[in-house]
């Protein structure tokens, strides 16, 4: 009886270390690893099926390239069903699989959730910390009042659009007289309508908002009553920062009604909305982004465009539309890089701030400060002309102002507590 | 006000008979059967995705016939070899068969279609502008949603009222043992009116799917509504079900359309935009109208628990 059990401790401790040895090698040889925590099921289970598309094809090319210190990048997708309570959990379990980065974008409520998340486990889990990176999460907070250390934010931030949708719009004044505000009800859509009405005043458009209204998240599925408003308000311009199908089922509701306005999105170049509307949107639908196809058209950016056809052939129902994975996850590398290992989470996100990055668009920075990049931005028009139509809708878009990166900024009150 | 009106009724009208094809079936499964079924709205998802995958070979007209006969295949399937041997135990175990079958369906749909929505238009014909209705277009295909709630009222209400069949159901529902003595198979009366009422859910999903969006998610954004229509019109009442969709139909839609809030008509008093009550006066309407079903439902629980046209409590 004795024997046995002793035999049982040496078993279980030799299972036990050579498990723990396992674990660490494959921590250091293994692929590096970055959970994608989005919505893959429900009403914006196709948001979160692009992006991991675009995910897995920025890593896949980079790992033909010889990965990241050699090693892979692998990209594990993880369902949150668009709930914050939900992403929370898979934050935890990502921490318990020894994933050290996780990335989402989809929701400002979620990003919010996930930052405290984040933060949370650092502090009490200091051996195994993990980095948030943030690639369309725009809620301004983000990077002002809860900003935090430990979070990246690769999209421009909902105030730095707000900026230049509104300057750009300063120079059609006399088109547009009078503006409908439809957004989503959370953080995001709350701050638009807010900001925007401020941003009437201070630019000094001549112009008014006759309507502001908000609709619950990815929950209607027809927008007519919401169009009708529209149309009675006499509005000429509308403007939206709805995503996914929230975009596509309003744009197309305005389209069949055969509602004659100008609208400017946040999300209008991708994720179903051109095919909703097709070519009808000509000189109509307008997006502020920092990226567009015909972009690489109008720079020669060859290398780029390259990039752009290869994830054509690979997904031909889609296309390329997040510039920011790229970056994302090209800073990414460059940091791990710099630092060495994919382990020490403090010293790689001293490294990616302050980054200089050369994108194809010009030179990106993440602003130390707040960890917001700040990068050149585009607006951009629908025109059947472009050279590239997106998702094979008939009609791209084309850039009706470029906006460098000093004019693309906004000062933060963001108050850092470093480690 | 005039226009805020036209609009509201026509568009409420439109959202309320879509409301009512997928509630009927329900209610005549529960007012025959008794069977509360939870899985109602995935035969409506059902005949949205078998209409659009038929629709890829066929042509959408032939869809439109096809895919409510499968659905009803399903139905008669679902009923025969799995609510009938369920039946025995009572309605407990029915309703969590249901709910089950619920889960199962969604699953299913996610495995065989993805979780990402298909692309199941309407066919070019009816993409086309009918008329024009102060200023805003509204679509052939518009119109036709309107057609088919109008047939299908028509047929159901001849079928049940007209016909020896409907006699034969009636009969089966209130008095099984006496229509089995006079020579007819009750239990396939049973499995024909569950057939038939998936079916009816399965040509609501056939338009549905084209209004709203065909993704594996539509089943439980439907099923809460849908309870709400059948609590309100009478748990088994085929015209209650129809009252109750237009209700519900067009005072949802006109809350949505109007610029409303006390404070905006009454005026702000004084009241801050804070607190229980100050939130509550400045409220737009808008924002109320997602809410605006479930608290009648909750209201007609409370008042009138058989609903507008039931006979029998629910």
């Amino acid at each position: 009886m004795l024997r046995n059990k002793k035999t049982g401790l040496f078993t279980g401790t030799m299972i036990g270390l050579s498990m723990a040895i396992s674990s660490i090698t494959y921590a250091q040889d293994g692929p590096i690893r970055i959970s994608y925590i989005e919505p893959l099921s429900g009403p914006f289970a196709n948001v979160g099926d692009q992006g991991l598309k675009h995910f897995r094809f920025a890593a896949e090319k980079m790992n033909e390239q010889g990965g990241i210190l050699g090693r892979d990048i692998e990209i594990v997708a993880m369902d949150n069903k668009q709930s914050p309570s939900e992403s929370v959990q898979l934050i935890q379990r990502s921490v318990d699989d020894g994933i050290k980065f996780v990335t989402q974008g989809n929701g400002s409520n979620v990003a919010g959730a996930m930052v405290e998340a984040v933060d949370r486990n650092n502090r009490r889990n200091e051996d195994n910390k993990v980095l948030y990176l943030n690639y369309a999460a725009v809620d301004p907070a983000l990077t002002n009042e809860r900003c935090s250390f430990y979070h990246f934010r690769f999209d421009a931030a909902s105030d730095i659009k707000l900026e230049a949708l509104s300057n750009y719009m300063k120079t059609r004044d006399d088109d547009i007289d009078k503006i409908f505000l439809i957004n989503m009800d959370y953080s995001h859509g709350q701050f638009i309508s807010k900001r925007m009405k401020e941003l009437v005043d201070e630019k000094g458009l001549d112009a008014e908002v006759v309507g502001d209204v908000m609709h619950p998240i990815g929950q209607v599925r027809d927008f007519s009553p919401y169009v009708s408003r529209i149309q009675q308000s006499g509005a000429d311009t509308v403007v939206s920062g709805n995503w996914g199908n929230d975009l596509s089922l309003l744009v197309r509701a305005i389209d069949s009604a055969g509602l004659d306005v100008n609208i400017y999105t946040y999300y209008g170049g991708g994720l179903g909305t051109p095919a909703a509307v097709g070519p009808r949107g000509e000189d109509k639908l307008h997006q502020i982004t920092e990226w567009h196809a015909d972009v690489n058209v109008d720079e020669g950016l060859e290398d780029y465009e390259k990039w752009f056809q290869e994830f054509k052939e690979r997904y031909p129902e889609i296309d390329w539309y997040y510039h920011r994975i790229y970056n994302q996850m090209h800073m990414l590398k460059a940091a791990i890089e710099e630092v060495g290992n994919a382990e020490d989470i403090d010293a790689i996100a001293k490294a990616l701030e302050g980054m200089e990055f050369d994108s194809p668009t010009g030179t990106v920075t993440m602003r130390a400060q707040d960890h917001q990049i700040l990068q050149p931005m585009y607006l951009s028009v629908m025109d059947t002309e472009a050279k590239y139509d997106a998702d094979n809708s008939g009609v791209g878009f084309r850039t009706v102002a470029n906006i460098p990166v000093e004019q693309a900024t906004v000062d933060t009150t963001c108050d850092m507590r470093r480690p | 006000m005039l226009e805020t009106i036209a609009y509201s009724i026509f568009n409420g009208v439109l959202y309320g008979t879509l409301l009512f094809m997928m509630s009927s079936g329900l209610t005549l499964i529960f007012g025959m059967m008794g069977v509360l079924n939870f899985a109602h709205a995935s035969f409506y998802m059902l005949g949205a995705y078998f209409a659009y995958t038929f629709g890829l070979g066929t042509g959408f007209w032939v869809a439109l016939f096809l895919a409510p006969i499968a659905v009803g295949v399903m139905g008669a399937l679902v009923e025969r070899y799995g609510l009938r041997r369920v039946h025995q135990y009572g309605h407990v175990p029915e309703l969590l068969f249901t709910f089950g079958l619920a889960y199962v369906i969604e699953e299913l749909v996610a495995l065989f279609w993805g979780t990402v929505p298909v692309a199941y238009k309407a066919p070019a014909a009816l993409n086309t502008t009918a008329f024009t209705m102060f200023g805003l277009d509204y679509s052939w295909f518009k119109v036709f949603i309107l057609l088919v709630a109008v047939a299908m009222f028509i047929g159901l209400w001849v079928l049940i009222k007209k016909t020896r069949a409907g006699l034969i159901i009636q009969g089966a529902l209130s008095r099984p043992d006496m229509v089995g003595a006079l020579g007819h198979n009750v239990p396939m009366v049973f499995t024909l009116v569950f057939a038939f009422g998936c079916a009816l859910a399965g040509l609501g999903g056939v338009v549905g799917g084209i209004h709203f969006v065909t993704d594996p998610g539509m089943a439980f954004m439907m099923g809460p509504i849908v309870f709400v229509v059948v609590v309100l019109g009478g748990l088994g009442s085929v015209p209650g079900a129809l009252v109750a969709s237009l209700i519900i139909g067009i005072l949802q839609t006109f809350f949505l359309s109007v610029n409303f809030s006390l404070a905006d008509s009454i005026g702000a008093l004084g009241i801050e935009d804070s607190g229980f009550f100050g939130v509550l006066w400045h409220m737009e309407a808008t924002r109320i109208a997602p809410v605006l079903p479930f608290l009648l439902l909750v209201l007609t629980l409370i008042f009138r628990p058989r609903g507008l046209f039931g006979k029998r409590e629910a």
